[in-house]
């Protein structure tokens, strides 16, 4: 179990991590959300020991990260795809790997079959696909056969396939009895695939909640009604005291309502129904809103999510501008190197 | 604690697998025995113009090893490569992540760059040495001479010497290209030049190429402060200090 107790970290006067305190719940796939420089990456660097915390403390099974005997063997981590030489084959990548942690060097070509790279296993690295490097730092995450693994926005960039191929892949080690803990920036990616999750923003823990409370707690419906004859629909839905708010276009919206039985209403008192549908707030919508202090780039008013719930469909990564200056460029700085 | 063999084992495999370290290495071999030659030869067939002026013996050793001064900047690169191709890769954070005691990763490293650099100096000198004798012709010299067998390990000795030096001050710059940038023009260009300008040559002796190339000169320089044993020791004092620096870097610094 990973445990960090007051985790803060900083880089100059920014604080990228702040304060975190949370557990990592056994046997389950965990995702970690928060907007782009929320201090996700950090944080995972954090549990690595690759990055040395300016206050508290990070535990893996009670330990701190340079404590453990052979590392791979309790936690494999996906930090970022590009960590490969590039003139290296997939092979010997792992098989250096492998062999600083004393691992069989047979489970080398079991990783890669796992991952789908044994016929590319021999080439090097240099003409990969993102997918690909991807896919091999998966592998070197499961070459110790580890308890724990760590994946770092494992979808980015992977194309439909290789998205579905995650996500059962985490549920599949969940399954086993693995600790899965996995950042995104996206809830709709998480929804699918996480039991429990964690949020921060600006490096504080904003939630660490189960993912079905999660969904119970933001997943308000919404009914919409349109008709010719508004005056008679509200009269009808006022007798059932049933409230409505207008909606868009000169819709009602009817808050919790079943569209069965509001369609059985209209028809009892004769309203042509032009629609009647049912609709869902996203859970991206209850996430940006819970973030909506702590992104680090804000868009312009125009680009403002509305509360218009069908709209929203989680494209919020256009036309935004940075707000608060640098620092939360620090990952790709620090990759630059 | 990881088994320090396992890391030795994984460093191996990290300079075996990679074409840049294992190429600079053959250059070093090249590069020395055939500069070498070439000098022999040409020293051979113009004998008496070259010491008409010459006040010291001699150096026959010397001569045959004098390919070194463009050998050892490919043995420069190599030991840039081996320790900043992970920087530049960023897969020092996965090696870090596999092995965290960042001392022992550090020193596990140094010994397999430095064994190996010390196989491929030894091999590149004793080539060369016997293979510029026999282009000497006449002025030859054996191994069985005052100082020349010592001359010959001394230019193995340099040229691991040079590559961990090197190795440590990637380590702490913790940057290839910015550590080649540095090195190369350091060695290639100002050392030798420094060397040369009066007053500042007083400094300049004391850089570790000067000093380690004490150790391959048969017949000492006139106006060099120390001989041999003093060029082993500033030049392994650089050494030790670049391998410690790095250590400390790697160690204080995040991955």
């Amino acid at each position: 179990m990973i445990e960090l107790h007051d985790l803060t970290k900083r880089y100059g006067d920014k604080l990228a991590v702040d304060g975190l305190t949370f557990q990592v719940p056994r046997g389950v796939v965990t995702g970690f959300l928060g907007p782009n420089g929320a201090g996700k990456s950090t944080t995972m660097r954090l549990i690595l020991d690759l990055d040395r915390p300016t206050g508290g403390r990070v535990t893996i099974d009670g330990k701190g990260y340079g404590h453990l005997n052979e590392p791979l063997k309790y936690i494999g981590a996906l930090l970022e795809a590009t960590a490969v030489h590039p003139g290296r084959t997939a092979h010997n990548h792992l098989l250096w790997l492998a062999q600083s942690n004393r691992i069989p060097v047979g489970r080398v070509d079991e990783v890669l079959a796992l991952v789908g790279l044994t016929e590319v296993a021999h080439k090097r690295a240099r003409g990969f696909s993102l997918g690909m490097r991807q896919r091999l730092g998966i592998a070197s995450a499961l070459l110790g056969d580890p308890e724990i693994l760590m994946f770092d926005e494992p979808v980015n960039g992977l194309d439909p396939e290789g998205i579905l191929w995650i996500r059962n892949l985490m549920k599949r080690l969940a399954t086993e009895g693995r600790t899965v803990f996995v950042s995104s920036h996206l809830m709709s990616e998480m929804a699918l695939t996480a039991e429990h999750l964690v949020v921060i923003g600006k490096g504080r823990l904003l939630a660490d909640l189960p993912m079905a409370e999660f969904i119970e707690r933001n997943s308000r419906s919404v009914v919409r009604l349109r008709t010719p004859h508004p005056e008679q629909l509200l009269d009808a839905l006022t007798r059932q005291s049933i409230t409505a708010v207008p909606g868009p276009d000169g819709s009602f919206e009817v808050s919790g309502g079943d569209p069965a039985q509001l369609g059985d209403l209209a028809a009892a008192h004769g309203v042509t129904l032009h629609e009647l549908s049912l609709q869902r707030a996203s859970l991206e919508e209850a996430f940006m809103q819970m973030t909506a202090d702590a992104v680090e780039y804000h868009a312009g008013p125009a680009a403002r999510p509305g509360i218009d719930a069908a709209g929203a469909t989680g494209t919020w990564g256009e036309q935004w501008q940075p707000a608060g200056g640098r620092g939360s460029e620090k990952k790709q700085q620090k990759g630059a190197n | 604690m990881g088994s320090f063999p396992a890391i030795l084992r994984s460093e191996w495999t990290k300079i075996r697998t990679v074409r840049s370290t294992v190429w600079t290495l053959v250059l070093v071999f090249l590069v020395t025995a055939a500069l070498g030659a070439l000098l022999s030869l040409l020293t051979k067939n113009n004998f008496a113009d070259f010491r008409k002026n010459a006040t010291t013996p001699f150096d026959a050793t010397a001569t045959s090893l004098s390919g070194i001064a463009l050998g050892e900047i490919a043995m420069i690169v190599f030991g840039v490569l081996a320790i900043g191709n992970e920087y530049s890769s960023g897969m020092i954070r996965v090696s870090l992540a596999a092995v965290p005691q960042r001392g022992t990763l550090l020193t596990g490293k140094a010994l397999v760059i430095g064994v190996l650099a010390l196989l491929v100096s030894l091999l590149t000198a004793f080539v060369t040495f016997f293979l510029g004798q026999a282009l000497l012709g006449d002025h030859r010299t054996t191994l069985g001479s005052p100082h020349v067998l010592r001359a010959v390990f001394g230019a193995a000795i340099f040229l691991t010497m040079l590559c961990l030096f090197s190795a440590g001050v990637t380590a702490m710059l913790h940057n290839q290209t910015l550590a080649l940038g540095i090195l190369v023009p350091f060695f290639f260009l100002l050392s030798p030049i420094l060397s040369a300008v009066p007053k500042v040559k007083n400094v300049a002796h004391y850089f570790p190429d000067y000093a380690g190339r004490q150790m391959l000169t048969v017949f000492p320089e006139a106006n060099t402060p120390y001989g041999w044993v003093g060029g082993f020791l500033v030049c392994g004092a650089w050494t030790l200090a670049a391998l410690l620096g790095g250590a400390a870097v790697l160690k204080g610094r995040d991955a």
